[in-house]
């Protein structure tokens, strides 16, 4: 087994706005089955912070317990990061960039991580809506323990254990969306071309990125009988449409035909171009994004590209009303106004 | 674009970038291999059966292999192969008993070998071990041709050069030295079932035109011609002052050699800019290293004489100037002429080819050049009995070209000794074997090391300079050569893909430490080496493309900087991916044992 990555790279690779390579955005060897689909959500995630020339520096990675929340160890190996107890990703999360809102911040979790154990914290971090993006690596199963059938699994689904699942599946994104999540997608790992403009629009979007990304396990869920097998992934698989990431400091070069696109710009001035298969969807409706789901879940199709975007949504910081400043750029004399400042606030309550 | 067609020998060939470019295909990673693996006696024989000169060539090869390295497309500086090559030869054991031998029962067929460089000499190495009854004539006093002649002890000590001549020449072969063909007529008229003229390129260029060279003549001498004097004893001393005219390889030998015969200021002058100069550039490092300047944009005027006694030369500075095409122009800078003051000129300005013993007659055809006319793939001439190789062929090469000539041209005779066609050539000998040994093992060492290129000791420089015949380089000793050794890619381990097995899960993709696999709809070539992760942008690499894909899609991998790593297949969860060892050795002259009923012919 090689354990170390040969360090030459392609020495025609492309640098980015800072001067960055994809390998600084690398982290180190993956030690996850060979082809396993968490790797491949590993390379879409280094090649969007590479393509958006984000610091890694200013990048936090923070995640549960699960073969994908071991995933940050194998990207961004030059950035911050936090790997937590089983299902508690969000409470870290939120610690973190309550303290530091400059930060941008990536929560990867399994569904074991979110749907079992995470329940709880995954539904009130999206109330909240918390600014950061937060991606499952849904492969239908326990991955770490040994492919036991998680909540994400289909009823009927068979993994190598070979007993189908009795029990119902809990959507991730239905969930997301009725709890109050501003962004809303569903990707699969063997289909980059369509999961990095996704994760790159959720980096950008200011508020809460919610990014359910299909990922086999090759070793125990990969059966012809598992709803979440490459096999039957790439034959159920359906997109809303097509989707192109502009950010802001590119110019705008392909033609758009008018009429067959729809531009949504993010806060941070990026824009999103859709190309959607069908004229009526409304990326903005969120009843229709549920009722699109369900309609797709009944005839055994999967859903996939952005489901549903609100980039004018509020975050956690402006509904607290927080310090415009990360805490740790707080003086001394923020922190500690005065007796006059006292004497100021008692007034104005008297 | 078409799938890759795996079985065409010649495509997996072309990935060993190294054993591609080396004009007789030594299989360059296996060599290195087995140096890693101290089996030095291994990797001799490797060299012996596809180069025959090991020793030699691990010390003066031109080294085509080296440039084509991979790995100096992923770093400044290839594999030193050659230096490599050395190795072998200085920690082999004893391998006398390991050569073919030639049998004692004759095949009854008498080939003449006219001189006794490496080409004829390859020639021989090849068909006496199938009972030929080889003689072998060349005017000088040992075997070897211009490697014992022209190139240096300091470069190729003699021991050396005897050794590996001498595996040959003990091979039953009648050796004619002292003997000058100077009738090929007369030699045909032996009746020898053929003839192979390994004669070279024996004539040096002069500049018979130049003012003052037939005044100057006792202080100018031809450069090929004074290191043949130098080689054998005859000429011992130069003046303080040197000129060296020219800037090919025989001006490195003739300023190196000039140092070592008590020339104290000795410059190379030469007419081109620096970087045009047609010596290798280890050749040009090796002579600024023993302090010899390198002048160059100075076109010789004249030579200046006076009172008989040479006292220096006039040059004319020019620039270089290139067309779009890159040719170029020397255009004078319209200056007063340079003179330099000296007390001897060697011409080292190039060589020809000269036939003066081939008679016109006798069914050879020379083009206008006075070369012969020869079939490119086989060496014969139009007089079917005659073939031609080395430097006789197509003009003035290197000792490598030399012995792959002479490999070609072995077959040839061997299968017009047969009486077969011999436009039929062997097919070379292919293996492709799997090298996994276990889930993530495999019988090659994969790991990659970052070390850059090793350097080779040298004597120290004022012992050097005091001894014509010591050897300047030391080698690498063992330690050296294996972290040396350990810096070759293995590039003759395939990465072999099997698209039935392909679940397209990316992640070879995404393991690929280079960014040589990608997953894309196919598209013709030209645009296809566009669309990939990073463009192809290396013509002289191929890609390696896959059938159709379940999703329609195709694997299209840029050979170009591929480690051989094998992380891909490693990462693959259905082994479509499988890193394969691939051996080719190009045939030669034993494939179809000869009708061993022939009786030695009377007189031999
Ligand atoms: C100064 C110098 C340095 C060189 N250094 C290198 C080097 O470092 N590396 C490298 O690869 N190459 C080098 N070369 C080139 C290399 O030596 C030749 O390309 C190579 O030796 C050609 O081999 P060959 O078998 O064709 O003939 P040669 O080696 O030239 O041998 C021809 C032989 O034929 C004999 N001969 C010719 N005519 C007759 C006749 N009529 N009768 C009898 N005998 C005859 C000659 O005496 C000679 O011995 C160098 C050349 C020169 C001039
Ligand atoms: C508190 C706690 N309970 C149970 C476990 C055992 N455990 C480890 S990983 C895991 C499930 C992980 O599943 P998922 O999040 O889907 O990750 P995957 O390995 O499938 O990527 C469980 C139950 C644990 N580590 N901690
Ligand atoms: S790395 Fe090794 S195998 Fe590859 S071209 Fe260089 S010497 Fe040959
Ligand atoms: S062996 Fe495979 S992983 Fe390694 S460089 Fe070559 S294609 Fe890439
Ligand atoms: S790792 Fe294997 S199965 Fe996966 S895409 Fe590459 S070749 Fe295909
Ligand atoms: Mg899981």
């Amino acid at each position: 087994m090689s354990y170390i990555r040969p360090h030459f790279r392609h020495p025609e690779q492309p640098v980015n706005d800072l001067g960055y390579t994809r390998r600084h955005y690398e982290g180190s060897l993956s030690t996850l089955c060979a082809g396993c689909g968490h790797d491949s959500v590993s390379a879409a995630i280094i090649q969007a912070c590479f393509e958006l020339s984000l610091p890694p520096h200013k990048i936090a990675k923070l995640s549960g317990i699960g073969c994908s929340s071991k995933t940050p160890t194998y990207f961004l190996g030059k950035s911050h990061g936090f790997n937590s107890v089983h299902g508690r990703m969000p409470s870290v999360a939120t610690g973190a960039n309550l303290a530091n809102r400059e930060m941008i911040y990536i929560g990867i979790s399994g569904d074991g991580d979110t749907a079992s154990i995470g329940l709880g914290q995954f539904a009130h971090v999206i109330r909240r809506g918390l600014n950061m993006l937060y991606l499952v690596a849904n492969n239908g199963c326990y991955g770490l323990t040994k492919g036991q059938d998680s909540a994400t699994a289909d009823r009927g689904s068979v993994s190598r254990k070979g007993v189908p699942n009795p029990f119902e599946a809990i959507d991730l994104c239905t969930m997301a969306l009725q709890t109050g999540a501003s962004f809303v997608a569903r990707g699969f790992s063997g289909d980059k071309a369509q999961l990095e403009p996704l994760i790159k629009a959720a980096l950008c979007h200011k508020g809460f990125a919610f990014i359910d990304v299909i990922s086999p396990c090759v070793t125990f869920n990969n059966t012809s009988r598992s709803s979440m097998g490459y096999e039957f992934v790439r034959d159920h698989i359906d997109a809303t449409g097509k989707m192109d990431f502009v950010p802001l400091r590119q110019e705008i070069s392909a033609n758009y035909e008018p009429g067959s696109s729809q531009e949504i710009t993010l806060h941070d001035g990026s824009v999103i171009h859709l190309y959607k298969k069908n004229g009526a969807l409304h990326q903005h409706d969120r009843n229709q994004a549920i009722r699109n789901l369900q309609t797709h879940r009944e005839q055994e199709q999967i859903l996939t590209g952005l489901l549903y975007l609100d980039p004018d949504h509020c975050e956690f910081h402006d509904t607290l009303g927080t310090v415009k400043q990360p805490l740790r750029d707080l003086g001394e004399g923020d922190l500690c106004p005065g007796s006059r400042a006292l004497e100021a606030i008692n007034a104005s309550l008297r | 674009m078409e799938p890759t067609n795996g079985k065409n020998p010649e495509y997996f060939h072309k990935v060993v970038d190294c054993q591609y470019a080396c004009p007789a295909h030594t299989a360059v990673p296996e060599y290195i291999r087995l140096i890693a693996a101290r089996r030095y006696t291994e990797a001799y024989l490797v060299n012996w059966e596809s180069n025959v000169f090991p020793g030699i060539l691990g010390r003066t090869c031109d080294r085509p292999c080296e440039p084509a390295c991979r790995r100096g497309r992923i770093e400044p500086e290839p594999v030193a192969i050659c230096r490599l090559k050395r190795v072998a030869a200085d920690f082999k054991d004893d391998i006398r008993h390991c050569l073919p031998v030639a049998p004692e029962r004759k095949n009854g067929k008498r080939i003449a070998l006219v001189g006794a460089g490496p080409a004829s000499l390859t020639v021989a190495r090849d068909l006496a071990p199938l009972g030929y009854k080889l003689h072998v004539f060349d005017s000088l006093k040992a075997g070897g041709g211009f490697m014992r002649s022209q190139i240096p002890s300091f470069r190729l000590p003699e021991s050396v050069l005897d050794e590996e001549v001498g595996y040959i020449l003990e091979m039953g072969v009648s050796s004619h030295f002292n003997r000058t063909i100077d009738s090929l007529k007369d030699l045909l008229d032996e009746n020898y079932d053929a003839v192979f003229v390994g004669s070279g390129a024996p004539r040096g260029r002069d500049l018979k035109n130049l003012p003052g060279r037939k005044p100057g003549n006792p202080y100018i001498h031809v450069g090929i011609d004074w290191l043949a004097s130098v080689a054998f004893g005859h000429k011992t001393s130069i003046g303080r002052r040197v000129i060296v005219l020219g800037g090919g390889n025989t001006a490195m030998d003739c300023c190196r050699t000039a140092r070592r015969l008590g020339g104290e200021d000795v410059k190379v002058i030469v007419r081109s800019p620096f970087k045009d100069m047609k010596a290798s550039p280890w050749e040009k490092e090796d002579a600024i290293h023993e302090d010899i300047p390198i002048i160059d944009n100075h076109v010789p005027l004249d030579f200046v004489v006076e009172g008989g006694v040479l006292t220096g030369m006039h040059f004319e500075q020019v620039r270089a100037e290139y067309d779009a095409n890159g040719r170029r122009t020397l255009v004078k800078l319209n200056q007063a002429p340079v003179f330099y003051p000296c007390d001897e000129v060697l011409v080292a300005i190039g060589q020809e080819n000269a036939f003066p013993w081939i008679e016109r007659n006798i069914g050879i055809v020379f083009d206008k050049w006075g070369m012969p006319v020869l079939d490119p793939d086989t060496f014969q001439s139009a007089n079917p009995r005659v073939f031609f190789g080395g430097d006789a062929a197509f003009g003035p090469s290197n000792i490598i070209t030399a012995v792959a000539h002479g490999h070609q041209a072995a077959i040839s005779i061997d299968l017009f000794c047969q009486g077969r066609d011999i436009t039929d050539r062997p097919p070379p000998h292919v293996n492709l074997v799997s090298q996994k040994m276990g889930i993530h093992e495999w019988s090659y060492d994969n790991a990659i090391e970052d070390d850059p290129r090793y350097r080779v000791p040298l004597v120290e420089k004022q012992l050097a300079l005091g001894n014509r015949k010591l050897e300047v380089e030391l080698g690498f000793d063992a330690a050296a050569a294996y972290r040396e050794a350990e810096r070759c890619l293995n590039c003759d381990v395939q990465t072999v893909f099997e698209e039935t097995r392909c679940i397209e899960c990316d992640a070879c993709v995404d393991i690929c430490p280079t960014d040589c696999i990608n997953f894309t709809a196919n598209l013709p070539e030209p645009d296809l080496r566009q669309r990939l992760r990073v463009p192809a942008r290396n013509q002289d690499q191929d890609i390696y493309v896959s059938a159709n894909l379940p999703t329609g899609r195709v694997m299209v991998k840029d050979e170009n900087v591929c480690l051989h790593c094998g992380l891909c297949a490693e990462r693959c969860p259905t082994a479509a991916w499988d890193m394969q060892k691939f051996l080719y050795q190009v045939a030669k002259a034993s494939e179809w044992p000869l009708n061993a009923e022939a009786a030695e012919s009377p007189g031999n």
